[in-house]
């Protein structure tokens, strides 16, 4: 474990903190919340609500983990 | 036998076949050093976004996948979906939560979770006692993989009566992957996983184009599955969740997230990307293999519609549920295809493996070989050290499957995934802050894993007819409410584990004990790539500086 010679080299503070960030409780809540995707009608394509919503929250992930990539990257590159 | 020959010589081929790529490995994009657990352990901290990509979903999406949560939709049906939304949760909090670790372990040259903790804590015993819970986590699941291989050569009849003979096939595999495991380290997954996953992908994505439709669509498979939930007598099962399963799915969910969060082979993967960038661009691209469970998930329900009839298990009258999708694939595709199938399954319990044996041998080399056994060791001794924990490791994994019952191999794993939760409050919340005091973490540690195992102590299993340690849904009855509801131990055990700790944190304080130096700074949790405080760490270098 090399030690940093000194922990509060002068560099300009960093941090991640954006508030895009909080659009990351979406995917992390919604698909926690059974009695919203708990139910077998309406079906589509022969499939039960159950099963369809679940797999549609994956893209809720990608979009919104997508977005506040791109807009809190952006921010920390300027 | 001889009905599966052709499965069987078109999965040794390919299996071979990966064995010599994971020997080859270790001059992929070869260090000049390979005797540096930097290297060896974390393939040179220096893989860009497809591999990594690969690498982790390699590394998360195991033979469990494959085998077991189908089987658990075979059985149960809704209840075992938890697999889908446990890997939609998990991607936000890894990009929230674990680039600050990314941060922090490479601006400190930390290798496991462990070290970090160690570090911010001033604690070598809260770092043991991570570091334990780390491996002992580890353990059953590296006997999960075995089992996933184990499904695989049953169906194709290549496993004899005595114990010998049944385990003589996963005796040999493993062998193999400790010898390339030890000579190229993280580097042998990392190559292999492109195979893996290629080969799952084909096959997946062909099973269920082909399956629904010679089973007579979507809608008759899911019709079979709910006629087959009516007519058994368990209350738990259905295509739908009920009203009282429902805390158990929720918090089950999102229990796992956590907890493959904080297993040491996740972080492992995890910390052998180059930078920031990559980590937070794969959380995006790592859901498609989400969709990808989702989709081995439903092939329970159609080996229902099928009408698959699981192979007999270890014990007499009992069926291991394990078989349900590689006999599907043995009785409905050609016999080279259900080969390639069934390599795929192989080869995926292979990744995982290695990645989980070399984390495992990282916390042991870090944390109790250089914290307790020698403080003087050279990088060089450390990586020869990792290499033959490796070993012992992955032969400690074989015994788990010789010597237990593996029936239920999801249980092993969520019986890990409980005990692993009880590092959280160390490990994520000290990504944060450092409000929470050492002795107070080591307190509710103590008392999570206490009440953890008192749960899973209290919890029978009506299918193997077993009263102790049966599953990780823990009925409320037992703690005295009126109520037939189930929920995840591990995410009961955890929140005393976090009270515990507020307490006895306010209790410290208030007695002046000493909390130790704090050897991070604030500015670490963002350092990225190319950070000007970081010795360049040439591989070589080290070396020579070491040994001057």
């Amino acid at each position: 474990m090399a030690e940093p010679e000194s922990p509060h080299a002068d560099t300009k503070p960093r941090t991640d903190s954006s508030p895009w960030n909080w659009l990351l409780l979406v995917p992390i809540v919604v698909p926690l919340l059974t009695p919203l995707f708990n139910h077998d009608e309406p079906r589509l394509a022969g499939f039960p609500l159950f099963y369809w919503l679940q797999f549609a929250f994956i893209l809720l992930g990608v979009v919104t983990t997508t977005l506040v990539y791109r807009m809190t990257r952006s921010r920390g590159r300027s | 036998m001889s009905a599966h020959l052709t499965e069987i010589i078109v999965f040794s081929v390919l299996f071979l076949l990966v064995s010599g790529m994971g020997f080859v490995a270790a001059k992929w994009r070869a260090p000049t050093d390979m005797a540096h657990l930097d290297e060896w352990g974390l393939g040179g901290r220096s893989f860009g976004g497809w591999i990594t990509w690969f690498l982790v979903g390699g590394d998360l999406y195991t033979a469990y996948t494959f085998v077991a949560v189908p089987a658990l939709i075979f059985g149960a049906g809704a209840a075992g979906f938890f697999a889908v939304p446990y890997t939609v949760v998990i991607y936000p909090l890894f990009f929230l939560i674990l680039v600050r670790l990314w941060s922090v372990s490479h601006r400190h040259g930390f290798v496991t979770p462990a070290d970090f903790v160690r570090t911010r804590y001033d604690s070598p015993t809260l770092a043991l006692l991570i570091a334990i819970t780390g491996i002992v986590a580890t353990m059953p699941y590296i006997a999960l993989q075995l089992i996933g291989i184990e499904a695989v050569l049953k169906t194709m009849g290549v496993t004899g009566d005595s114990a010998i003979a049944r385990h003589l096939p996963i005796i040999i595999a493993f062998a193999i992957l400790a010898a390339y495991t030890y000579q190229s380290g993280l580097r042998a997954p990392a190559l292999i996983a492109f195979v893996k996953d290629t080969l799952i992908y084909i096959v997946i994505i062909v099973a269920v184009i082909y399956l629904p439709y010679k089973l007579g669509g979507w809608g008759a498979i899911f019709e079979a599955a709910d006629k087959k939930f009516q007519a058994s007598p368990a209350p738990g099962d259905g295509i739908i969740l009920n009203a009282n399963n429902q805390v158990q799915y929720f918090t089950l969910a999102l229990g796992s997230a956590l907890a493959l969060f904080l297993y040491p082979h996740s972080i492992t993967g995890v910390l052998a990307s180059r930078n920031r960038d990559v980590i937070k661009r794969n959380m995006s691209a790592l859901p498609a293999y989400s969709f990808l469970l989702g989709l081995i998930a439903l092939l329970g329900y159609m080996a229902i519609a099928a009408g698959v009839k699981p192979l007999p298990g270890a014990k007499p009258g009992s069926v291991d549920s394990n078989t349900v999708v590689p006999l599907l694939f043995d009785l409905h595709f050609p016999p080279w295809f259900a080969g390639v199938a069934f390599a795929a399954i192989g080869i995926g319990a292979l990744v995982p493996a290695a990645i989980m044996s070399i984390a495992a041998a990282n916390l042991f080399t870090r944390n109790i070989y250089k914290e307790y056994l020698r403080k003087d060791a050279t990088p060089a001794q450390e990586a020869g050290v990792a290499k033959i924990t490796s070993l012992v490791v992955k032969i400690g994994a074989v015994a788990f499957i010789v010597f237990l019952d593996p029936q239920f191999s999801i249980d092993l794993q969520l019986i890990g995934g409980v005990i692993i939760l009880q590092t959280g409050p160390s490990v994520i919340l000290g990504l944060y802050g450092r409000w929470l005091h050492r002795g107070a973490l080591i307190a509710g540690w103590a008392a999570g894993m206490g009440l953890a195992f008192w749960m899973l102590w209290q919890i029978p299993n009506a299918a193997t007819g077993r009263k102790h340690f049966g599953g990780s849904a823990f009925a409320l009855s037992e703690f005295g409410f009126d109520t037939p509801k189930t929920i995840y131990v591990g995410f009961v055990a955890v929140l005393v584990n976090l009270a515990v700790a507020v307490l006895v944190t306010f209790l410290l304080r208030a007695l002046k004990t000493p909390e130790g130096v704090d050897g991070t700074a604030k500015d670490d949790y963002f350092a990225d790539e190319g950070d000007p405080r970081i010795a360049r760490r040439l591989p070589g270098t080290v070396e020579k500086v070491s040994s001057t």
